[in-house]
């Protein structure tokens, strides 16, 4: 006994090393994994409430854009709304909210990272607001990841920019689904793998979210195919995409929730 | 307690704000960030008291990977710069450390910049090398390891001879 009392006291340096650095990795390794990264995040109280502090401060350095972006998307949904047959105009139906399969939500972004290969967003709206796990989320011009944890007041979405995202995808030209995936080398090119060989492709085509889903509705834009190639076993390509988004300008975003989320996931397991 | 201790513990926390709300921020060219937040463990006074100064860079390091986002890898980074330390000092600056009388306010720059072009080097390539978690990566690894501690022993040495009282 008095040895490993020695023992402990000698080595006390090395121990304590050993046991902070194990500490360390195992949070890693959990931020690692999808579904237990709600420990330790930038949704708490306090980095929220500094993230937001700072958003107040550099929102003003983009609005211009982050303006000339809202009304170009305002223009592009007035010209549909306008062209719709009167009877098909959506009413709000007083009875029930609902309006269709999709709830929509708008957030703004108070924290933005893409140089990391695992990255976060940060937003302003959080299960107070109606906010879980697994919302999409996007923007006018494209897609932009998933909710991965909420917290009383924010939210953290894991980014399409992150070597863990794994997003249903499709073409939008015909109904050739694949998944996508980042590689973790640029900011704007993301990759799109196990697309069927059989699938006609062309280098400009758009990607699409494919239906198969139950995150993010059916034919929100991702990005134009920039470079392919045939994957080794020859049945299957590896497509770069061009993001549509400019992943390092973000400020008023889109999270959709569907449904009918649980009723399909539960049909699909039995 | 002293006028020294409260500086050390107001520039702990400044310098995690700092971290957090600025310099993760930059992404020079895309994805350069400097670190500067090592600058604390840098210039911690040389202590025997090793376990406390263990945990006060772990605290350093997981507060920085609340921000960021990034579960441990900072706090693992940390920690191992600060286990790494002595031997590091003692090979930068060599006798003036044996007898536990180093001052960082008072040093020569040319060895203080040895110091922390190891320092740099070593944190960071823990911090990417746990980022990309992937050994078909280590170019990836190399390169950002490489920038962005060219980017952050620039910031750590600029806000150093900064801050420094009195200088040589």
């Amino acid at each position: 006994m008095q040895q490993i009392v020695n023992f402990v006291l000698r080595n006390k340096t090395f121990l304590m090393f050993m046991l902070l650095f194990s500490i360390s990795l195992a949070l890693t390794i959990l931020n690692h994994s999808y579904h237990q990264s709600k420990y330790f995040n930038s949704t708490n109280v306090i980095t929220g409430g500094l993230y937001k502090w700072r958003n107040g401060i550099t929102q003003y350095f983009n609005l211009r854009s982050q303006n000339d972006m809202l009304l170009e998307e305002n223009e592009r949904l007035r010209q549909i709304v306008f062209n719709l047959p009167p009877k098909d105009m959506p009413v709000s139906d007083s009875l029930s909210n609902r309006l269709g399969m999709f709830n929509i939500y708008s957030a703004k972004v108070y924290k933005n990272s893409y140089a990391l290969p695992n990255n976060y967003i940060t937003i302003n709206k959080g299960s107070k607001n109606g906010l879980k796990q697994d919302f999409g989320v996007f923007t006018s011009k494209g897609i932009l990841g998933i909710v991965d944890d909420v917290s009383n007041s924010y939210a953290r979405v894991q980014s399409v920019l992150n070597t863990k995202s794994r997003i249903n995808a499709q073409l939008k030209n015909s109904n050739h689904i694949g998944s996508l995936r980042w590689n973790g080398k640029s900011a704007e090119l993301v990759q799109l793998v196990d697309v069927s060989k059989f699938a006609q492709i062309k280098i400009g085509d758009t990607i699409v979210t494919g239906g198969q889903s139950t995150i993010f509705p059916q034919g929100i834009l991702i990005g134009a195919i920039s470079n392919f190639k045939i994957d080794q076993g020859g049945d299957t390509y590896t497509i770069d995409l061009k993001l549509f988004n400019d992943m390092t300008n973000l400020g008023h975003v889109y999270v959709v929730e569907n449904n009918d989320a649980e009723e399909i996931k539960s049909l699909d397991m039995n | 307690m002293s006028n020294n201790q409260a500086v050390k513990i107001l520039s702990f926390f400044v310098l995690i704000l700092i971290q957090g709300l600025v310099l993760n921020h930059i992404n020079f060219l895309g994805y350069i960030n400097p670190f500067l937040y090592i600058l604390f463990i840098l210039t911690y006074p040389a202590t025997n008291n090793r376990v406390l100064f263990l945990l006060i860079s772990f605290t350093l390091g997981f507060l920085v990977d609340i921000f960021s986002d990034s579960g441990g890898i900072h706090a693992a980074a940390s920690v191992f710069l600060a286990y790494i330390r002595p031997p590091l000092l003692k090979f930068s600056f060599g006798m003036l450390y044996d007898y536990q009388s180093i001052k960082f306010s008072q040093i020569d720059l040319g060895n203080f910049f040895i110091y922390t072009t190891i320092g740099v080097i070593l944190h960071h390539l823990i911090v990417f090398s746990l980022a990309f978690f992937n050994a078909d990566m280590w170019f990836e690894i190399l390169k950002t390891t490489l920038f962005s501690s060219i980017f952050s022993i620039v910031v750590i040495l600029i806000i150093k001879i900064l801050f420094s009282t009195n200088r040589k």
